[in-house]
């Protein structure tokens, strides 16, 4: 009995939302007039992260936050600025963890550079191989 | 076949094994401790950038980087009445305000009944209230929630920023980095 009474309870418990209660902002979920630009916003905003929501990029999420930065990534585009000097403005304030587009940096290029040397030495590991096998 | 090809043969056999005990080391390592989530500002030792925002509440008024470069240092609070951990910062914020701290307020995406309900439930330690309701200044200064408390030196230079709610064990740290933003 006292089961299934908590189980109501939790059944009718309305979550406590961490939400504002303003409206969002003009842009987050309005597309620009000229599809162009629109586009051109769309596909920054696919590899900008979320940072409340830190798995997703702002184009998928609903986050206040999100909604915030897609308005103002949406008004740039329309006043005319370049998306890669708006994707370079964030990560300026959030650093390279925000933009899920890769660089090459002192720091990141091992990872550029692991597959040519493996396949470098998949290469020579395969001639020594093929020479052994060799009948003559 | 016992040829000299065979003993480093007999090396290279436990070379995957070598390689997955390295494997399960490092899963192990990330398991044990996670990687913190907090998205620290690049903006610490820049200056502020140029905001004015406007007043949110009667009896503060609104906050510009103008008032943060007259030569004093102060906290920049990020905060939000429907943030929960904000309302649990606030004893810590009050202690601030007590040891001689100014702090001033950031209100992200907030309405001016609901922060005058905010400062009357939890108390009021702001000089200057700023209303940030596109969290505009929120993304210029690189914080990536609430609540944010960021120290700012009297030149309106970030020198230093603490992620998430203020507690009671970070009151002292904080008072040392204001005054190390003061000499």
């Amino acid at each position: 009995m006292t089961r299934w009474l908590i189980a109501l309870l939790f059944a009718l418990a309305a979550p406590l939302a961490a939400q504002d209660l303003l409206p969002p902002a003009r842009y987050a979920y309005q597309q620009l007039p000229d599809p162009a630009q629109e586009a051109k916003a769309q596909a920054l905003m696919e590899t900008l992260r979320c940072l409340t929501c830190q798995g997703q990029s702002i184009a998928d999420s609903d986050a206040s936050m999100a909604g915030d930065l897609r308005s103002q990534v949406r008004t740039r585009i329309a006043r005319g600025e370049d998306p890669e000097a708006i994707r370079g403005w964030l990560i300026e304030r959030y650093g390279d963890y925000i933009s899920y587009a890769p660089r090459v940096t002192t720091l990141t290029w091992p990872l550029f550079a692991l597959p040519l040397v493996l396949l470098a030495l998949a290469a020579l590991l395969l001639r020594k191989r093929f020479r052994r096998t060799d009948p003559a | 076949m016992s040829d000299p090809l065979n003993k480093s043969a007999r090396w290279a056999l436990w070379l995957p094994l070598g390689l997955f005990g390295v494997f399960v080391a490092l899963v192990a390592l990330g398991l044990l401790r996670p990687a913190s989530r907090d998205v620290p500002s690049a903006m610490i030792g820049k200056p502020m950038p140029d905001f004015a925002l406007a007043p949110v509440v009667a009896g503060h008024p609104g906050l510009a980087k103008a008032d943060l470069t007259d030569g004093n240092p102060r906290l920049v609070n990020v905060f939000a009445s429907w943030c929960v951990p904000c309302a649990v910062e606030a004893p810590q914020l009050a202690q601030l305000k007590a040891a001689g701290a100014e702090i001033d307020g950031v209100a992200i995406r907030d309405r001016g009944e609901d922060v005058a309900a905010f400062l009357a439930r939890n108390g009021d330690p702001f000089t200057r209230i700023g209303d940030d309701r596109v969290s505009a200044v929120q993304l210029a200064i690189g914080s990536a929630g609430v609540p944010e408390t960021f120290v700012v030196d009297g030149k309106g230079t970030i020198r230093y920023q603490h992620i998430g709610d203020i507690r009671p064990e970070d009151a002292p740290m904080l008072l040392e980095k204001l005054a190390e933003a003061g000499r």
